[in-house]
């Protein structure tokens, strides 16, 4: 259970950073948001397939 | 009396003799012998009818392309933007001009499947089908089987040869030790983390919104409920959006894969002309 929990702080840690990321890189280059928001989307969803499987695991 | 008895327990089947007796063990389960069950259960409905509602509606779509000298109408305006964002935006940039077009039927299928089964599975019909670990196995499967299907020989040579030419024989031996069961761990892995992201999106996204409705019983005050009322609301407008997020992830990271076995390097060949 205890290891649940950190599994989820870890992932969230994560995509905030990618979402933190993301939003700097839009703000600096609003004509690629398009480009970015897909990278982003696509690690933020790896982040989130690897959390889901720890927490399956536990 | 010659031939096989069976019997319905408690929603299961059950082999028999001639006069049905079922014999129990000490907790009251029954032991007699079970045969493979492949009754319809709601699932397999719900995926029936939503291959019935894709095929008339797709059918639509294209007949009104005919119909109309090429421009879609009515119902078949909605579809044709989404058709075409799936191929300019996730089809074409991972797998490439060349050879998108075999792999769109099921990019289309796959994206359009999974965003109606996750839709249904939020109307109060309680049909869940992405819920069922079996049918994300069974859309990964697929996956995973035109991916290392179509794989090119740049994309065996990738997993199985990933240094190439940069090094003697010699040098690659100790590292191709760890190198090529990680890259072939990877062949496995990649549907893998696809079937358990959308099943255990929607199994999460399913368990909050059932819990905040089931604190409603435990309130059961005027001040409890409609506050687990509005909490539940807004977890299933954000269920909405998670449905169509998976379908595209989905088919985002199918393309993705697919973009892998299609790939050729043709850079490689210049480099030894020169």
């Amino acid at each position: 259970m205890v290891g649940a929990g950190l599994v989820v702080i870890g992932v969230g840690i994560g995509i905030g950073k990618i979402g933190g990321s993301a939003m700097e890189a839009i703000a600096r280059q609003p004509e690629s948001y398009g480009k970015i928001q897909t990278a982003m989307l696509i690690a933020a969803a790896l982040i989130e397939g690897i959390g889901f499987a720890a927490l399956f695991a536990v | 009396m010659d031939g096989n008895f069976y019997k319905v327990y408690h929603t299961k089947i059950y082999k028999t003799d001639a006069d049905g007796t079922i014999n129990y063990d000490a907790e009251h389960h029954p032991t007699n012998a079970k045969p493979l069950d492949f009754s319809m259960t709601k699932n397999v409905v719900v995926i029936f009818l939503v291959g019935l509602l894709m095929f008339f509606m797709f059918k639509g779509l294209a007949k009104s392309y005919a119909k109309n000298n090429g421009i879609a109408k009515g119902t078949a305006r909605i579809l044709e933007p989404i058709i075409l964002y799936i191929r300019d935006d996730i089809a074409i940039p991972n797998i490439g001009e060349k050879k998108y077009k075999k792999y769109m039927p099921y990019l289309l299928t796959v994206f359009f499947f999974v965003w109606f089964i996750n839709m249904l599975g939020l109307t109060p019909l309680g049909v869940n089908v992405t819920n069922s670990i079996s049918v994300t196995v069974a859309l990964a499967l697929i996956t995973f089987l035109i991916t290392n299907f179509t794989g090119t020989k740049d994309y065996w040579k990738h997993i199985f040869d990933p240094l190439g030419d940069t090094m003697p024989w010699y040098a690659k031996v100790p590292l191709y030790v760890i190198l090529i069961p990680i890259e072939v761990l990877g062949i496995f892995i990649k549907p893998f983390s696809l079937l358990i992201r959308l099943y255990a999106n929607i199994k999460a996204g399913h368990i909050v919104m059932m819990s905040l409705i089931g604190l409603m019983f435990l309130f059961k005050s005027w001040l409890g409920s409609p506050l687990s009322f509005g909490l539940a609301f807004a977890i299933s407008l954000i269920e909405l959006l998670v449905a169509l997020l998976q379908a595209y992830i989905f088919t985002m990271l199918s393309a993705l894969y697919f973009g892998f076995a299609a790939e050729e390097h043709e850079h490689h060949e210049e480099a030894h002309t020169h």
